[in-house]
């Protein structure tokens, strides 16, 4: 009996034991250079995901066919957090502890960069988040950087974009469920009464609602030059469009929270003359972007967005890093990222700041007939 | 000895993690990630047995208890950390203390809600019983959303931060413990109760048992464990957020319960390691995960619907696991 129950009982604990012993065999591959990538491939935030890892399988392809990095082919590992919390932390131990990768890129959703960040920092290995833009990330450590702008910084675009419109009188409509939302809105009332600007009214919503019919109202008795309105795409589109029904006639602008093609789709004429800021337009001029709109567009046979771009930066960021170190040591390469300066990326010139967060341009969009057309570049 | 040999396991499978724990440096932590993860659905699964396992009741608020007590060990570790160094000291034993209480805290304030629940909702029955507690656990994730960004529950980005202070002895500790615990209960002249509840609701209360009282029983010290096991997610995981808590999480718990077998503890302990093991080894498979897994657990219910290893396997030999 007493046999029994112990076996039953040392039963889960020796597998265990079994299994983390038998994780003792390393490989150890000197003819590459392994890096990481954590993406949402699979869930809610997918679409997200398959643009970074297009963008980073790009930077890959393109430097191994320059001849590699420091004389060895990079290899680029892909693990899928299926956009489920919890599971980024777990596929980056994998990355950095079996895998042996010399940095890691990703995530673009804010929480899950923050489940991988702590677990580079204490193995010390480099870690670039193409797209989260929130300013905890890179607060964890000096390991921890990031090639996209923060959203303090799209308030304040969007807040030095509106008053040099001319727009004295706006209002202000909030997602009270995301930080982003919350962030952009509190950055553009800061900057925007700061310079004599007058937020006339002040609405929020939540998340998954469907009705915006009492805010708007609101909002169109208080007789206002524009709306100011950071949120995602899905709740923006139904926004728009029962703002038009209610006879708002006034521009709307938001962030990057706008850029999907599903906007279009759901809103239709409704955002037509809105605006909002992006990190990178495809149709901007400049010889590199439309050189890199073209190759994706050759390979892929659609416009890239905006992840693909920023996935892109990330690596090759990551790539100039571990070049320009001469070494895949974790702590060389995190010198020379921290000193980065104009660095030529898609996505415009990155430098990063003494809290390893980029400053750079944003660019701001607007909606013409259903088609996204670039305006004009904010410097920071 | 025979008297005492539950308690003697108890001690052994204690010593045993504390040892393996020590030994923690050895390993890839890979390795080490998953083994915690494991044990962990093993504290989240072992708990939801009682409730809805020996119990019968059919709960779907797992991740909500689970997110109750990951964000109240998850605060107390953040922002009374430097108070319980104060008490404790800053060497192992002060850390280990600190823990201890974060994880206390966690677990009894999942058991207060548990019991706040339990106490209107289990007069329901079935179905009724599973939306109300559905409903709980949506309630709970969307509160902890919509607190403010930069609050001491940080709102829709959640908390980071939190040290990882979830080693293999306090897992599987916990776990341990846990099992202990509910086999205890379960197996106790008193705790016949549970299964007559289950068998038979009508008859049992008939026989003079106060159903509602073993159901309240079962869904406080099951709420209280689901907290311990939330708790521990969040040492492991470092980083918290209330779209981790979802309805999903609740149905993975539910997943391996019914796949170990209703009401075995034995069942649900290797279903819970099987299902994470498995959910690793398919990472290679990315895009046909999802469906492997959810084929096998059609599977499964069709060639083996009383679960893998179900309770009536044991209680033959004489005794209920």
């Amino acid at each position: 009996m007493l046999a029994r129950l112990l076996s039953r009982a040392v039963l889960p604990l020796g597998i265990t034991l079994a299994f983390l012993t038998a994780g003792c065999s390393k490989k150890e591959n000197t003819n590459e250079i392994v890096i990481g990538e954590v993406a949402s491939l699979t869930g809610g935030t997918a679409a997200w995901g398959k643009a970074q890892n297009d963008g980073v399988k790009m930077a890959v392809e393109e430097i191994n066919a320059a001849g590699g990095l420091l004389g060895k082919k990079v290899k680029l590992l892909t693990e899928d957090d299926q956009s489920k919390n919890g599971e980024a932390g777990t596929v980056t131990k994998k990355l950095v502890s079996r895998e042996k990768v010399v940095g890691m890129l990703g995530e673009i959703s804010s929480s899950k960069s923050l489940e991988m960040a702590p677990i580079c920092q204490k193995e010390g290995v480099p870690m670039i988040s193409p797209g989260s833009t929130n300013t905890k990330v890179t607060e964890v450590g000096d390991f921890i950087f990031r090639v996209c702008f923060i959203d303090p910084f799209q308030g304040t675009v969007m807040a030095k974009f509106a008053l040099s419109k001319g727009w004295k009188n706006m209002a202000v409509l909030t997602d009270v469920k995301e930080d982003y939302s919350v962030g952009l809105s509190q950055f553009f009332k800061e900057y925007y009464s700061k310079n004599d600007g007058k937020v006339a009214v002040e609405q929020s919503f939540s998340k998954g609602d469907k009705d915006f019919k009492s805010q708007l109202t609101a909002i169109k008795a208080a007789n206002v030059d524009a709306i100011f309105l950071p949120g995602y795409y899905t709740e923006i589109g139904l926004i728009a469009k029962q703002a038009r029904e209610l006879g708002i006639t006034v521009p709307m602008c938001g962030g990057d929270g706008w850029d999907d093609a599903s906007l279009m789709q759901v809103a239709g004429s409704a955002v037509d003359g809105c605006f909002f800021s992006n990190h990178f337009s495809t149709e901007d001029k400049s010889q590199a972007i439309q050189a890199f709109v073209k190759k994706y567009e050759a390979a892929r046979g659609t416009k890239p967005s905006t992840f693909v771009a920023l996935g892109y930066d990330a690596a090759m960021l990551l790539f100039h890093g571990i070049k320009t170190a001469g070494t895949t040591d974790g702590k060389a390469v995190r010198d020379v990222l921290a000193k980065t300066k104009d660095f030529p990326g898609i996505t415009g010139s990155i430098t990063l700041d003494e809290k390893r967060n980029a400053t750079k341009a944003a660019v701001i969009l607007t909606i013409d007939k259903g088609e996204v057309k670039y305006v004009e570049t904010v410097q920071p | 000895m025979k008297r005492y040999q539950a308690q003697i396991l108890l001690l052994a499978a204690l010593v045993i993690s504390f040892v393996i724990s020590r030994f923690s440096d050895q390993f890839d932590s890979y390795y080490l990630d998953i083994a915690l993860t494991a044990g962990i659905s093993i504290v989240l699964a072992v708990s939801l047995n009682l409730v809805n396992g020996h119990t019968g009741q059919f709960s779907l608020g797992h991740a909500g208890l689970m997110a109750v007590g990951a964000y109240g060990s998850a605060v107390v570790s953040l922002e009374l950390r430097p108070g319980l160094a104060g008490i404790f000291g800053t060497g192992e034993f002060g850390q280990g203390m600190a823990f201890i209480t974060a994880l206390l805290t966690g677990g009894l304030l999942a058991a207060v809600f548990g019991w706040m629940i339990g106490v209107p909702s289990l007069r329901l029955r079935g179905d009724y019983l599973a939306i109300v507690t559905l409903g709980f656990n949506e309630i709970i994730r969307v509160i902890l959303q919509n607190t403010k960004p930069g609050s001491v529950f940080g709102g829709a980005l959640g908390l980071s931060g939190i040290p990882s202070q979830a080693t293999i002895f306090w897992v599987f500790g916990a776990a341990a413990v846990c099992v202990y615990v509910v086999t205890s209960m379960v197996n106790s002249t008193w705790g016949r109760g549970f299964l007559a509840v289950r068998d038979d609701e009508v008859a049992a209360s008939a026989s003079g048992i106060s159903t509602t009282r073993y159901k309240v029983t079962a869904f406080v010290v099951g709420a209280f464990f689901a907290g311990i096991g939330g708790g521990l997610y969040a040492h492991q995981k470092g980083a918290i957020n209330p779209e981790g808590f979802n309805f999903l999480k609740s149905f993975d718990v539910v997943v391996i319960v019914i796949l170990g077998g209703m009401g075995s503890t034995v069942g649900v302990i290797a279903a819970a390691i099987i299902l994470t093991v498995l959910n690793e080894y398919l990472r290679d498979y990315e895009q046909y995960r999802m469906i492997i897994f959810s084929l096998l657990l059609i599977i499964m219910m069709l060639l083996r619907p009383q679960g893998l290893l179900p309770a009536s396997l044991f209680e033959k030999k004489g005794r209920a696991a």
